[in-house]
């Protein structure tokens, strides 16, 4: 698709031959072939690759302002929001961006389950994305805590405490990770460090992840083989290009809402008072976006278990291509799975929901069994499906469903005619 | 059979590769033991406190290497109290005198052995300290009785320099 690509100035043409950058951006963006059928589900990958971007962005400028040290960050974080020139809006839509980050990759998952992209031949792509996602947990903990907050740091205290739970090193594993015998300064400087360099690391999945994906092409609502450049798709710009800027601009005005709005809406009060080592909050509750895993860890009465069951609800994702017997890719055409997947949704939000609860009486019973749910649906519903559920005849193209009976008629008829 | 024969060049071969690894493990260690407490951290290990100002039934914390330490002197209630427990309704079974040098000063880490939360004080189902994040409950000795903390408030060293001073660390 780029071979036959030539730029039209002649320094682009000077520039193309000593370093063909020129043709891997124009294949990769312009005529790449596209399903022609894509609904808006599928520009969340667009919206995420803004999301970095923007995060990036906002947190080099907010690194120029902010001091790591556990005595100075609090107050460098109330000097960005009062002194630097809109500083508040820099930390807002930073702050803010995390959580739409997660709003957009969440979807972005569940579009993935619902029209089966994680299958054969894409399996690849879904391990590199369980990656980012991965790194993309790690990078917003760390950012949570560096505004040295009463949640910060007891967020911080919480789950670094859960390497402590590893048998026998468990103790010299969190020492060697506070550089101490508790958080405090020399954790504050390194998840800053951190949390500088993983952004720079998503950015590399990333590539790759674009890249492995247009090896095969995209999936599609049909969740069917499509040929590249035939009938069935259309060239990545202007079709797709378009779709995914007005995807972006509906997006961006609930972006702007969070910001100039209720920036603070999805935060917790409790990050505007400073650290403090002797007072344990009443109540620890993680970010929105980690509260489904906070619930799961919370629903085991051992502390290895139910760091081991945490860390394995992440873990199972990498392994879905495989727990997935079933050959049909899209929800749309398997009547059972169809049902499963939106019940595991529900249980995903059952589980957020239970995470910011506390953890006794009828809410720890319930946590339990969304917890089992969960699991099961990867270890158990997931494999069995694939042999019982009697899945429904698949379209040949993508043209094909959308036809009327008689355009269908007339279809078959011509190439009953050319053939 | 094919006899294969070890040459000088495997030889050699096998003894660069193995001479590479090794210094490529030792280079590595200073990178690693670099994140591990420093000497400045380190060099805060003990802490002198003067108990003269505590009552009995009164709770001071003080700060040892960054993290809480509660003294608590007990009353003769809460002393019986942790004594009279049987041993075997405890999950992490530790008598009252081996976690109490002095039965009335009770000397330990404030720290829940589940997620590292400071529990609050005189509360919970046995009148010691409770964890409000997970909901960890521990006796008058600072014993784990209920809840996910897997062991009992831990015991710091320390040692009594005299009737009224304690060393801890």
């Amino acid at each position: 698709m780029s071979e036959n690509y030539a730029p039209k100035s002649a320094v682009g043409r000077w520039f193309n031959d000593r370093l063909p950058l020129l043709n891997l951006i124009y294949g990769h963006l312009l005529p790449y072939p596209t399903p022609k059928n894509l609904n808006y589900w599928w520009t969340f990958g667009g919206i995420l690759t803004f999301c970095l971007v923007t995060q990036i962005i906002t947190g080099l400028v907010l690194a120029m302002h902010y001091v790591a040290d556990a005595d100075l960050a609090f107050a460098s974080v109330e000097h960005i929001m009062r002194d630097v020139n809109y500083g508040w809006l820099l930390r807002y839509i930073h702050a803010n961006g995390a959580s739409l980050f997660f709003m957009a990759v969440y979807i972005h998952m569940a579009r993935s389950l619902f029209y089966g992209s994680y299958k054969e031949p894409r399996e690849l792509i879904w391990i590199i994305g369980v990656f980012i996602f991965l790194l993309m947990i790690a990078t917003a903990f760390m950012g949570y805590v560096l505004p040295w907050g009463q949640m910060s740091f007891w967020g911080a205290t919480v789950i670094t405490n859960l390497f402590s739970a590893i048998p026998l090193v468990g103790e010299s594993v969190t020492n060697w990770l506070w550089g101490g015998y508790a958080v405090g300064s020399p954790l504050l400087t390194r998840f800053f460090t951190l949390h500088y360099l993983m952004p720079f690391l998503i950015f590399a999945l990333v590539i790759l992840h674009v890249w492995a994906l247009h090896v095969p092409g995209n999936n599609n609502p049909e969740g069917i083989n499509v040929v590249q450049g035939s009938q069935d798709t259309v060239p990545f710009h202007p079709h797709y290009v378009v779709k995914d800027m007005f995807a972006l601009v509906v997006f961006l005005v609930v972006f702007a809402g969070f910001v100039f709005f209720v920036p603070n809406l999805l935060g917790h009060t409790d990050n505007y008072i400073e650290a403090n080592p002797l007072q344990t909050p009443e109540h620890i509750v993680p970010e929105w976006y980690f509260l489904p895993f906070y619930a799961i860890l919370r629903s085991v009465p051992d502390k290895l278990g139910g760091v081991i069951l945490m860390i394995s609800a992440i873990a199972i994702l990498a392994f879905l291509p495989w727990l997935d017997t079933s050959k049909v890719r899209s929800a749309k055409y398997r009547p059972l799975y169809r049902q499963f997947v939106w019940l595991f949704f529900a249980n995903v939000i059952l589980l957020g929901y239970l995470g910011a609860q506390t953890a006794d009486g009828l809410f720890l019973i319930i946590g339990r069994i969304a917890t089992a749910y969960y699991f099961a649906h990867f270890i158990i519903i997931l494999p069995l499906l694939g042999y019982i559920e009697k899945t429904k005849p698949l379209p040949k193209s993508l043209s094909e469903p959308v036809l009327s009976p008689e355009e269908r008629q007339m279809k078959a008829a011509a190439s009953g005619a050319s053939a | 059979m094919s006899e294969k024969q070890v040459t000088r060049r495997n030889f050699l071969y096998v003894t660069t590769g193995a001479f590479a690894a090794a210094g490529a493990a030792s280079l590595a260690w200073p990178f690693v033991d670099q994140m591990n407490p420093d000497a400045s951290v380190k060099a805060l290990a003990s802490t002198e406190i003067d108990l003269r100002p505590i009552i009995p039934g009164q709770s001071i914390t003080v700060m040892w290497r960054g993290k809480p330490v509660f003294i608590r002197r007990r009353t003769q209630a809460e002393i019986d109290e942790a004594k009279k427990v049987n041993l075997a309704d405890l999950p992490h079974p530790e008598e009252d005198s081996d976690r109490a040098q002095n039965p009335e000063w009770l000397v330990m880490v404030g720290i829940c052995t589940h997620l590292g939360c400071v529990p609050l004080g005189q509360k919970g189902d046995y009148n010691g300290w409770f964890c409000p994040c997970h909901g960890s409950h521990y006796d008058t000795s600072g014993r784990i009785r209920k809840g996910p903390a897997p062991t009992n408030l831990e015991i710091p060293d320390y040692v009594f320099l005299n009737e009224t001073t304690i060393k801890i660390g």
